[in-house]
């Protein structure tokens, strides 16, 4: 199995993660090493197996939803971890202005 | 004996009987980071001057009565686990300056009782690797051999616990990255059963497989920590009720035990001959061992040949989501280059990722992705019933498992990097049991003609700490 460069563009583009141009060969030889290698389950036999989605039988954990109040001392705490900042809001830019996507 | 050599239960009592204090204790480990850390690198960050507050705070608690058994003992924690107020990085640029305004509740409840935090302890980026060469803070060299790696990927945990530079290291063991590093460095490690330490406060990596645990000089003192640290917590709804058990009172006590020896983790292909003879000399010291009630049943596992397959779909898929949260938007790096929303994203996380978590991520996608999820993602979810099944009948029959932990030791640095398959299958003993959620422990057996330590991995049924434990301190010493 071989993932093309142009099947790394598509998969970096939709993993929101610049790849250089000068690596997507190496990405897309390492991704088609590691789906090849992969490929052996193909050989195991799951007719009626069903998946496992957890291993430790619990269900329905709940809670009171209550709303326990943040700290002032915290809440500037997060703000100061925001890269980008006007006052005490994060700054970030526009959602609908966005053309380098396809 | 220098006080950074202590073992934890040592430590409390040379804290109890005043024969030191803990600013004295502390000072050793520091000075040993100090002295070894530009060539071992098992520090991130290391935080002097709140250590030596915390150590001093801990002597008062002592000296008025208030001693607890971590109280005053300096530790260090993997830097993929969050610690309130005092920088984690993931051992991620991207993370470079992130500084946790909340805890891991494992870590809160040992300094609670008074433990010293000496710094954050290198690692490969979010547990991403089994040699600690995929941190964006350079390698750690194994302090047996600083030309080989210390194991991944809690690498800077296992070697600065082997080096001497804490008492004790937490850390997270996804498909091995406990018990393995602890091999390659020739400590104790303990991956315990998913849901019995609260995973809260780690950053996520594979949710359905992470779990936090201790690595220390001895088995007593892994006991000593799960005391502390297991349990329900309400801030994690995958930890179990199931009340904790007194490790401690549950040590070298006399017990039975019929011990699984599964044929397909001894004849494995790239299996060191003398990894397998040592593991396998210390089965007979054991059978030797006339105090010792242990009957030996060979076992199969058949499907055990799957289990990195399988790990490395499962992995790289929640790996994928989890890590859509940093993102270079509210806090961590955000790229200088970025003019737009996207490219906040792609150029954030372009630079501040590595290569091998941007292979993940990508790897992970593309199995998640319309079209491949039956053939990736619930492909892998179906064969992990069936490791969970191979396992299930092997505990049928038998108490524990034993295995070596590594097929080999202590690799070169550089040696896998640039083959991602060895690298990967460097876990091949460690990821089925992390894949079905199961215990496990290794303990050091020896060290090889090269002088590098070789480790023995006892697996226990999920939840069976106490006898894994047990036996453990039994056969540490035979």
């Amino acid at each position: 199995m071989k993932l093309e460069k142009e099947e790394i563009k598509q998969i970096s583009t939709l993993s929101r993660l610049e790849i250089e141009e000068e690596k997507q060969e190496m990405y897309s030889d390492q991704l088609s090493t590691v789906f090849g290698y992969i490929k052996m389950l193909e050989e195991v036999d799951t007719e009626g197996v069903k998946e496992t989605t957890q291993v430790t039988g619990l269900e329905d954990v709940v809670r009171e939803d209550i709303v326990i109040a943040s700290s002032e001392e915290k809440r500037q705490k997060l703000i100061a971890l925001f890269p980008e900042k006007s006052g005490d809001l994060l700054k970030v830019d526009a959602v609908f202005d966005n053309s380098t996507e396809e | 004996m220098n006080l950074n050599e202590l073992t934890i239960k040592q430590a409390y009592e040379g804290l109890k009987n005043k024969e030191f204090t803990s600013v004295e204790l502390t000072k050793a480990c520091l000075n040993r980071i100090k002295e070894r850390n530009k060539d071992i690198n098992a520090f991130i960050s290391v935080f002097e001057e709140s250590a030596l507050a915390e150590a001093k705070k801990a002597d008062e608690m002592i000296s008025s009565g208030k001693q607890q058994m971590l109280t005053g003992i300096p530790f260090s924690v993997k830097d993929a686990i969050d610690t309130l107020d005092l920088r984690s990085t993931g051992a991620a640029k991207i993370l470079d300056n992130y500084v946790p305004p909340f805890e891991s509740t494992v870590i809160s409840k040992i300094r609670a009782q008074g433990a010293v935090l000496l710094g954050k302890n290198n690692c490969d980026a979010f547990g991403h690797g089994a040699s600690n060469e995929n941190s964006m803070y350079g390698p750690v060299a194994n302090p047996h051999d600083l030309t080989k790696v210390a194991g991944g990927s809690s690498g800077g945990s296992s070697a600065a616990v082997a080096d001497h530079q804490c008492i004790f290291a937490i850390a997270e063991d996804t498909g091995g990255s406990i018990r393995q590093p602890a091999s390659f460095c020739g400590i104790v490690g303990l991956r315990p059963s998913y849901g019995r330490n609260s995973r809260y406060g780690i950053m996520p990596m594979a949710s359905s497989l992470d779990t936090v645990g201790p690595m220390t000089k001895t088995v007593e003192d892994i006991a000593i920590l799960m005391e502390v640290i297991a349990g329900s917590d309400e801030k994690d709804a995958t930890t179990v009720p199931d009340e904790v058990p007194e490790y401690t009172k549950n040590l070298n006590k006399k017990e039975k035990f019929v011990i699984g020896l599964p044929q397909e983790y001894f004849e494995t292909d790239g299996m060191h001959e003398e990894t397998r003879k040592l593991v396998e000399n210390k089965i007979e010291k054991i059978k030797a061992h006339t105090e010792l009630e242990v009957e030996f049943k060979p076992v199969s596992l058949p499907y055990t040949k799957y289990g990195i397959p399988v790990y490395y779909i499962i992995v790289p898929s929640e790996d994928s989501s989890n890590l859509g949260r940093i993102d270079g938007v509210r806090y961590g790096m955000r790229s200088k280059e970025a003019k737009d929303l996207y490219n906040i994203y792609a150029k954030s996380r372009g630079e501040g990722f590595p290569e091998e978590v941007k292979r993940r991520i990508m790897v992970g996608t593309y199995s998640l992705s319309s079209g491949y999820y039956d053939a990736y993602y619930s492909k892998a979810q179906k064969v992990r019933t069936l490791i969970i099944e191979d396992f299930n009948q092997a505990f049928a029959q038998v108490d524990l498992l034993i295995t070596p932990t590594s097929p080999f030791t202590a690799f070169d640095m550089n040696g896998k990097i640039n083959d991602l398959m060895a690298m990967y299958l460097a876990d091949v003993f460690v990821s089925p049991s992390a894949v079905a959620g199961l215990p496990g422990i290794s303990i050091p057996v020896g060290n090889d003609s090269k002088n590098l330590p070789v480790g023995m991995q006892i697996i226990a049924p999920r939840l069976g700490e106490e006898k894994l434990l047990n036996f453990a301190s039994l056969v540490e010493n035979v």
